[in-house]
């Protein structure tokens, strides 16, 4: 949509804002109207929040029975000042995992790009919110920039396990929430796609490897640190950073790593982490 | 594309191949049944198969097949209730040649005793692709309104399908035609830039040879 670069969107942007331009283009491309875009986006937003709620849920569980709870025990954590990483990043992090676990216990999620990697978006923007006193206005807009990485992302590399490993999707989900973060914070266009950048390269290589298959381990606790990723990554931008690598460049490297990657660390289900002998051990159902 | 393919779509979890996709097969099947359900034998391939419990992909067909859609949290409780609705409903591996790893056969029987037998794949990200219709090729997505009609072949029929469509105004967008032998069964699938009023599926069920039609929305 945006000349599947990076570059482009941020040209695109220019006088208008990221958030607009990512309006526009979809405007352009659906036919549909600004209202009814607004709209969707808002609904997204609701159903994020939804899930972020009901996966705090300490009685929650997934199928297997291997995810679920968890997210309640770190917010606890939080709450009683027991983390190494403080308050604000604690209960990103804490949300993220609630999602995440929202989705393995057969939730009601938005897939940001996917379902696996749901929680760091919500986890990350609803977080901001709170902590910034920002309006539901503002929340929509950036999810519309998140939106427009993704979509360069997507079109240029991809955001599929199975294809690329988890740096492809949750590596996408952070590079989204980063870009805007940056945007709420008020960075520039430039700054947002530096921050995309960021946090692709700094999750490259991550591979894809569920243990029995299920969107669960290592799944829900890689969306707590996704979302941990994308702040660390909004802030380098924010600092002034400059990307030493063009945001584009970094994007076809992701890629690249993708197809190096075996397919016993592409959501097989038969390396990584589903290779560990417990992880053997357990019941395949 | 749209960026709601980013940011989206709204769905029950926990994955958009193994329960979202598997609810709009489900969902397919229903609209192709065109009644409601009483017995269904559902068999997966290959990875449905290892990992249909822990992504409740049971859960997600078996409440496509109660009509749900992919966001519907009466999914994850869809097996009791197709049961409390004296819904039959049995599971079983299968083995299929040349077939995507995420691949289902869905059997299904109706309150009048219409049946439908049909093989489809849950291709990624929620999509996915008809395969094969009571033992006849399809290839649709079910993105798009869809004609689905049953025939036998015989010179002619495409063309006066095709002439219905256009004397309506209504544009194609695909179009697959498939038979089973010279004369024998043949199916169409054709996707539609138009929803067509009753008449028109009215209309083409009247057409010599034509012996089911089906109009499926998008799913």
């Amino acid at each position: 949509m945006f000349e599947n670069s990076l570059e482009a969107l941020v040209r695109l942007s220019e006088g208008v804002g990221l958030a607009e331009a990512a309006r526009q283009a979809e405007m352009r491309e659906t036919g549909a109207a600004r209202e009814e875009i607004n709209k969707k986006m808002e609904t997204a937003l609701r159903v994020m929040r939804q899930s972020a709620e009901k996966g705090f849920d300490p009685k929650l569980h997934s199928m297997s029975g291997m995810t679920g709870g968890q997210a309640c025990r770190l917010r606890q954590a939080v709450e009683e000042n027991r983390t190494a990483g403080g308050n604000y990043l604690g209960r990103a992090a804490a949300r993220a995992l609630a999602v995440a676990e929202c989705n393995a216990a057969m939730g009601k999620i938005v897939a940001a790009p996917t379902a696996g990697a749901c929680g760091i978006l919500p986890g990350v923007l609803l977080t901001a919110q709170e902590e910034f006193g920002l309006s539901d206005d503002q929340l929509r807009d950036a999810l519309f920039v998140a939106a427009a990485v993704g979509d360069v992302i997507a079109a240029r590399a991809s955001i599929s396990g199975a294809e690329g490993g988890c740096q492809a999707e949750c590596g996408t989900a952070a590079a989204m929430a980063a870009a805007a973060l940056v945007y709420l914070r008020g960075g520039t266009a430039k700054q947002s796609t530096d921050a995309c950048a960021f946090a692709l390269m700094n999750i490259m290589g991550l591979v894809c490897d569920p243990v029995r298959g299920l969107v669960e381990v290592p799944c829900v606790y890689r969306n707590a640190s996704g979302a941990a990723g994308a702040f660390v990554a909004a802030d380098l931008a924010l600092a002034g950073i400059p990307c030493p690598l063009p945001p584009d460049e970094v994007i076809d490297a992701m890629k690249n790593v993708g197809e190096l990657m075996p397919a016993s660390l592409r959501e097989t289900g038969e390396g990584g982490c589903a290779a560990c002998p417990s992880a053997c051990g357990k019941k395949v159902d | 594309m749209s960026l709601f393919d980013i940011i989206g779509p709204v769905m029950i979890g926990p994955s958009s191949s193994h329960t979202a996709g598997a609810a709009r097969i489900g969902r397919v099947a229903r609209q192709l049944l065109g009644e409601k359900p009483v017995k269904a034998v559902i068999s997966f391939h290959g990875s449905f198969e290892k990992t249909y419990r822990g992504h409740g992909t049971d859960r997600a067909v078996v409440g496509g097949l109660l009509d749900m859609p992919v966001d519907d949290e009466r999914l994850r409780r869809s097996l009791k209730i197709a049961k409390e609705a004296g819904m039959e409903v049995t599971f079983r591996p299968v083995r299929l040649r040349d077939a995507h790893p995420n691949t289902m056969v869905v059997e299904a029987v109706g309150e009048h005793g219409k049946r439908v037998r049909l093989q489809a794949a849950s291709i990624g990200g929620g999509r996915i692709r008809v395969q094969y219709l009571d033992g006849l090729e399809m290839g649709f997505s079910g993105d798009k309104i869809t004609l689905v009609i049953r025939h036998g072949d015989a010179p002619g029929v495409i063309a006066k399908v095709s002439q219905i469509l256009a004397d309506a105004g209504i544009n194609i967008a695909t179009m697959r035609v498939f038979r089973t032998t010279a004369g024998g069964a043949a199916a169409m699938a054709i996707e539609l830039d138009a929803l067509p009023g009753d008449g028109l599926t009215a209309e083409l069920r009247q057409l010599p040879g034509v012996r089911d039609v089906t109009l499926l929305s998008p799913i």
